[in-house]
């Protein structure tokens, strides 16, 4: 690399001020010289869209602090003001809301991308980890958000939220009072809420979105064959499957960009409230401590999160397999180190599992909109123990494996599930648990023993380079 | 001191306890950030203990005040609404308000008081936060015929008796919740407050 620099030194004043700030040999080895795999395919947009979404958060949520009112006697007031006598506020304001959902949108397809093609594995940890961790903030970024505009939904929203750290035992309550910085949500939780989602969290989120980047260009990107394109450098040093990040990627980002800002602007301009999913028609009222909406729901990126809090009775255990749903991420790394990094040489099983997952996901989501009934709530428990079986199984199709650890490894989830519908079977639920009961016990059963007898999980050879 | 071997334990021992005392002066200066955050003088006297005057509420009356920002009823119960309380196991999730998070331990009792007949509550529905109903009369508003009087949220549809306890079959988990407060005297009611031992204790 540095013989590379050398030879094309620059000289002049742009010669004399790289030496000082290396600007371009910046440019050089991040974009012009910075060499991608050449097989990209469309799950690859979405790191460069996340990136441009966040510059317009930043960017339209300046303008928006120009005119909003962090005061609980003022904010509903301010954001009907920014809706109504703002020049142009109203585009502003949507922009911003239904920035953020299409975060969230990016964000999961981005994450799902890294599923599918390994992208999280040796020796790309770190990116993912710093990955989850925008995540984490983002969620944190979202939620303060939600309750700047003092609506109904962002007060019962921001009440039920706060009140999952009062269930961590002993110094639960305490912690409530100190988050809220009052007895109840009321200003100072406004106002501190405020700092953190102007100030605060996006120069985290920032921070982290550098380092996810910096170990990002250290080991390079992967790619859809999930092939490492460096064990393959021609006399130069530049990977014979690789191409430069500027101008082959640039150019392709652009067009993801200009699809992205269609479909942005069409919500914008005509579904901003998305049928009151993006924005909830309960936040048109404002914030009432005395009265509670009739049905509370979060907003739909969190309802996945909020089906798994639901579907264990007790608050307390409900907020832990919440926070494990979101902690287990972190370990994906490790609970998932097969050689093979790409879905396309991986096992069917690992790919009805894949699915599995991305579609209890989606089904928490729905059911997270539910009112709790005997059979929505069954649901969401079912889902939930998928959603965890999911990295359980991951670990199981590291290695082919005996025939006695797959009866023994189906045989210990089938009876952890087990147990604790012994504990809650009764008179009245013991039809709907017995039903979800035996469909989790053929699926582990068909997702362990099914190897030993069939080709099921034979995975594919990888190649040596990448294919087109 | 020789000077190719520097004392490596004397290093290690400086560096040491220098990170203790810098590691020290960090959490100290990251204190009054902490702080800063807990409710502020204002706020901690807004949560003060709240006095009321309950000399002009006449029978079955209800007042509302607000505790901590806690809407916080206090209802003068008669002898017929008194005998609508019962600890009936068949009626009611915790009948002996045997759970301790739901009352001070003087108001562990039938009527869930300190006098029988003054009842001081948080108007809290104990299921999502919702605002109860007081729904004194008997039969009233389409709540059946075993509707004895006391408390129904309309959000979900918890029903709670004059004495703030749940019925079966409510969404709702635990009894409605009674206040720290004490009488300061007769007619004076001091809520966030325990009674003092030298008060007389009726419950």
């Amino acid at each position: 690399m540095s013989e590379i620099r050398e030879k094309s030194q620059p000289s002049g004043v742009i010669g004399w001020i790289d030496a000082r700030l290396p600007i371009l040999s910046f440019i050089r080895d991040h974009l012009t010289h910075y060499y991608a795999p050449k097989n990209f395919n469309f799950w690859y947009f979405f790191g460069s869209l996340a990136f441009l979404i966040l510059f317009l958060q930043i960017f339209t949520g300046i303008f928006l602090a120009m005119h909003y009112k962090p005061d609980a006697n003022l904010a509903f007031d301010s954001i009907e003001f920014i809706m109504r006598d703002v020049n142009l506020g109203w585009l502003i304001r949507y922009m911003h809301s239904s920035g953020a959902s299409a975060f969230f949108i990016v964000i999961y397809l981005h994450m799902f991308r890294a599923l599918m093609y390994g992208s999280f594995k040796k020796p790309r940890e770190l990116i993912w980890l710093f990955g989850v961790f925008i995540y984490l903030a983002l969620m944190a970024e979202a939620f303060m958000g939600y309750l700047l505009p003092w609506g109904q939904m962002s007060f019962w929203g921001a009440q039920v939220i706060i009140n999952l750290f009062t269930t961590i035992p002993f110094i639960g309550p305490e912690l409530g009072i100190w988050i809220r910085g009052d007895f109840a949500i009321s200003d100072p939780t406004l106002t501190r809420f405020y700092a953190l989602h102007i100030v605060a969290v996006p120069m985290v989120i920032l921070l982290l979105v550098i380092l996810h980047l910096a170990a990002l260009h250290t080991v390079g990107s992967n790619n859809p064959d999930g092939v490492e394109i460096k064990k393959n450098k021609d006399e130069n040093g530049v990977p014979i499957d690789g191409i430069p990040f500027h101008p082959y990627y640039t150019v392709k980002d652009f067009v993801g960009i200009g699809v992205f800002l269609f479909l942005f602007s069409l919500t914008v301009f005509f579904m901003p409230e998305m049928g009151g999913y993006f924005l909830e028609h309960a936040n048109f009222i404002p914030a009432n401590p005395l009265v509670t909406p009739e049905h509370i729901a979060p907003i739909w990126y969190f309802t996945p999160f909020y089906s798994i809090l639901r579907c264990i009775p007790d608050p307390a255990y409900g907020a832990l397999a919440m926070a494990l749903s979101i902690v287990v991420l972190f370990f994906l790394p490790w609970i998932d180190n097969n050689p093979i990094k790409s879905i396309r040489y991986r096992s069917t099983l690992f790919k009805i599992n894949l699915f599995v997952f991305v579609l209890s996901f989606f089904v928490l989501g729905v059911l997270g909109f539910k009112s709790v009934t005997p059979l929505y709530s069954a649901l969401a428990l079912r889902f939930s123990e998928m959603y965890f079986i999911f990295f359980a199984l991951l670990f199981f199709y590291n290695k082919p494996r005996e025939n006695l650890f797959s009866y023994l490894y189906s045989g210990t989830i089938i009876f952890l599930i087990a147990i604790y519908d012994i504990s809650r079977i009764n008179s009245d639920n013991y039809f709907i648990v017995l039903i979800g009961l035996s469909f989790i016990f053929i699926f582990i059963i068909f997702m362990t023993i099914s190897p030993l007898y069939s080709n099921l999980n034979k995975e594919k050879e990888v190649p040596d380079r990448v294919t087109g | 001191m020789s000077t190719d071997n520097p004392d490596n334990s004397r290093r290690k021992f400086l560096s040491g306890s220098l990170t203790l005392v810098g590691g020290t002066g960090v959490a100290a200066t990251l204190w009054p950030f902490i702080s800063s955050m807990s409710p502020s003088a204002k706020a901690r006297a807004a949560g003060a203990p709240v006095k009321v005057d309950i000399s002009e509420l006449k029978d079955g009356e209800k007042i509302d005040l607000i505790w901590r920002k806690k809407p916080i009823w206090v209802v003068k119960r008669t002898k017929d609404m008194l005998a609508t309380i019962n600890t009936n196991k068949e009626k009611h999730k915790d009948p002996m308000s045997e759970n301790t998070e739901q009352q001070p331990d003087f108001a562990k009792n039938k009527y869930r008081s300190l006098k029988p007949e003054i009842l001081v509550l948080e108007g809290v529905c104990t299921h999502l936060g919702c605002n109860p109903a007081y729904k004194p009369v008997q039969s009233s508003n389409g709540l059946g015929k075993d509707w004895k009087g006391g408390f129904f949220c309309a959000c979900h549809g918890s029903r709670f008796d004059y004495a703030g306890k749940v019925s079966n079959g409510s969404p709702a988990r635990s009894n409605l919740k009674v206040p720290p407060y004490r009488f300061e005297d007769e007619n004076t009611i001091i809520v966030g407050e325990l009674p003092q031992s030298n008060d007389k204790n009726k419950g």
